[in-house]
């Protein structure tokens, strides 16, 4: 029987470290910032069946690179968590820091447990408060670590120079189709320099997390001709197009 | 809860066991304490006295369907609550109405606004109607147990199909027996008198307003023989709670609306306290 080879614990997590940072460079990037109503979410995504954001809560969302399968399987135990959670509780109880713990325990021990390979995934858990102010994103390495993040922030392949080009431009109180141009801006460009590619919405996911919806749920997709109509920078289109429940007179149902 | 995340602090393996999108058999195979129907009775103990809700009614009309439900729950004589609430969405394009022991009813129907919330989650679609009826029919069938010892809860269910285009109205018995039901239903203590009210008042061409003031006629005349029904209460402006769901989705009545037609019906039964007559033949 051979003695196996000694490995450092250091060059163990350092590469472990190294094989999920690849897996993730490998993917598109996903953008995630505030804006004046809320938090806007830009994925480069052709699938319409595969989302790389998706609903968690009622003020939660969720973005993801990497693996599909391993973020997939994070996100429904997320959405199983805070379903449970609020049922248990009340809605108010479910947030986003609680998640975000929860994400980071998960990812933290399968990637120091010797029996698994860690995920190759990189998260983003935000969650939109009643106020700008209150708004928090969380971003989670496949380590475990959590990084509080405040304005903007990127996942995915590039995202160090996509980043910082976004730290750099973004401030508080854009408008929705504002944000939306930085978000696209900064995916569109070329990381050594050459000229940006030209994004169309087929190759987008986008949706927000909107501070102004009536309904309980602030997560929205933004499809199709809304889509195209924000990217062009037409501020109208951000208007829900739900129409709110009226109150009083006005509300009558088909009056005869 | 939080008993299930000791040790590490990560999520449990049922967490992350993918396949299902249903939260209720998530919480059957991880929790299923916190499951309605799920709690073991002393046997041989008499039926407890707690609060029930009565009467809900629905109606279809042109291009959607009416839920409605009175506002009181009985306690053997006693009245327990003039202000309970019946009538509840299930999601975007449907509601509940419930009558039965209101404590479990109220706690089944948070269960069920959850399951479809739930399954659009996790599948990014929502169930069709048949779906979510039949998901109902499941959950009263865990209740059976309940039923039994007394604690029955037997709800209504009412949608708009966005398939087919039109309001549909499913009603259940006590064992999750499901039957879709034409133009209108009742179901509750109320529910004898309701049928018979609606059976010579409704007619299928109703516009909204009309199907929301038959089901209001209805409800009075169910209040007017049943005891365990509330009529609406105008010292207090307490009313029935009336629901419509269309293709614009659900829409619960405003107090002033449900006010206004409730007062055009006592206005002509203070004229013919027995309601609108049908023709004879």
């Amino acid at each position: 029987m051979s003695t196996p080879f000694y490995v450092s614990p250091q060059q163990a997590m350092a590469d472990r470290a190294e094989y999920a940072r690849k897996g993730i460079a490998r993917g598109r990037s996903v953008v995630v910032l505030t804006y004046a109503d809320g938090i806007v979410f830009v994925a480069e995504n052709t699938s319409r069946a595969l989302h790389k954001v998706s609903e968690i809560y009622d003020r939660i969302a969720f973005a993801a690179v990497g693996r599909y399968n391993e973020f997939e399987n994070l996100r429904i135990g997320g959405v199983r968590y805070a379903d449970l959670r609020g049922y248990s509780y009340d809605r108010a109880d479910v947030n986003a820091r609680g998640l975000a713990n929860v994400y980071a325990q998960t990812l933290g021990t399968i990637f120091s447990s010797t029996g698994e390979k860690p995920y190759e995934v990189e998260l983003i858990v935000a969650e939109v408060g009643k106020n700008p102010g209150d708004d928090q994103i969380y971003r989670l390495t496949p380590d475990g670590s959590v990084v509080d993040e405040h304005g903007s922030v990127a996942v995915g392949g590039n995202a160090e120079s996509i980043a910082s080009y976004l730290d750099q431009r973004h401030e508080e109180g854009l408008s929705l189709p504002e944000a939306l141009k930085l978000a696209v801006d900064s995916l569109a460009r070329d990381p050594n320099g050459g000229a940006a590619r030209a994004m169309t919405p087929d190759q987008l996911e986008v949706a927000v997390l909107d501070r102004g919806r009536w309904q309980q749920r602030k997560f929205k997709r933004l499809l199709g001709t809304q889509l195209a109509r924000l990217l062009e920078g037409d501020a109208s289109a951000a208007v829900d197009d739900e129409a709110a429940p009226a109150a009083g007179e006005e509300a009558a149902p088909d009056a005869e | 809860m939080e008993a299930s995340f000791s040790g590490t602090g990560r999520l449990p393996a049922a967490f992350l066991t993918p396949g299902s999108s249903s939260f209720l058999d998530f919480l059957a195979s991880h929790q299923p304490e916190l499951l309605p129907g799920r709690r073991d009775l002393p046997a041989g103990v008499q039926p407890l006295e707690a609060p029930h809700g009565t009467t809900i009614v629905a109606a279809t009309y042109d291009g959607g369907v009416v839920l409605a439900g009175d506002r009181r729950a009985t306690m053997g004589n006693i009245i327990a609550q003039r202000d309970i609430e019946k009538v509840f969405p299930a999601d975007e394009y449907s509601a509940v109405g419930i009558a039965g022991a209101a404590g479990l009813a109220v706690e089944m129907v948070r269960l069920f606004q959850l399951e479809l919330e739930h399954y659009e989650k996790i599948e990014g679609t929502s169930l069709s109607l048949e779906g979510k009826a039949n998901r109902l029919t499941t959950m009263i069938r865990g209740n059976l147990g309940m039923a039994m010892q007394g604690l029955a809860v037997v709800p209504m269910f009412a949608g708009y199909d966005l398939e087919q285009g039109k309001g549909r109205i499913f009603t259940y018995d006590v064992t999750g027996g499901r039957s879709e039901e034409t133009g209108f239903a009742t179901v509750g203590s109320g529910s004898l008198f309701a049928k018979g009210s609606l059976k010579k008042l409704y007619r299928s061409d109703l516009t909204a307003e009309g199907a929301a003031t038959v089901v209001i006629q209805a409800l009075y005349d169910a209040a007017d023989d049943d005891s365990a029904t509330g009529g609406p209460d105008l010292t207090r402006r307490i009313f029935p709670i009336v629901s419509v769901i269309s293709e614009e989705g659900f829409r619960r009545l405003a107090d002033s609306e449900v006010g206004e037609l409730a007062e055009a019906v006592l206005g002509h039964r203070l004229e013919q306290p027995d309601g609108p007559q049908a023709p004879l033949l």
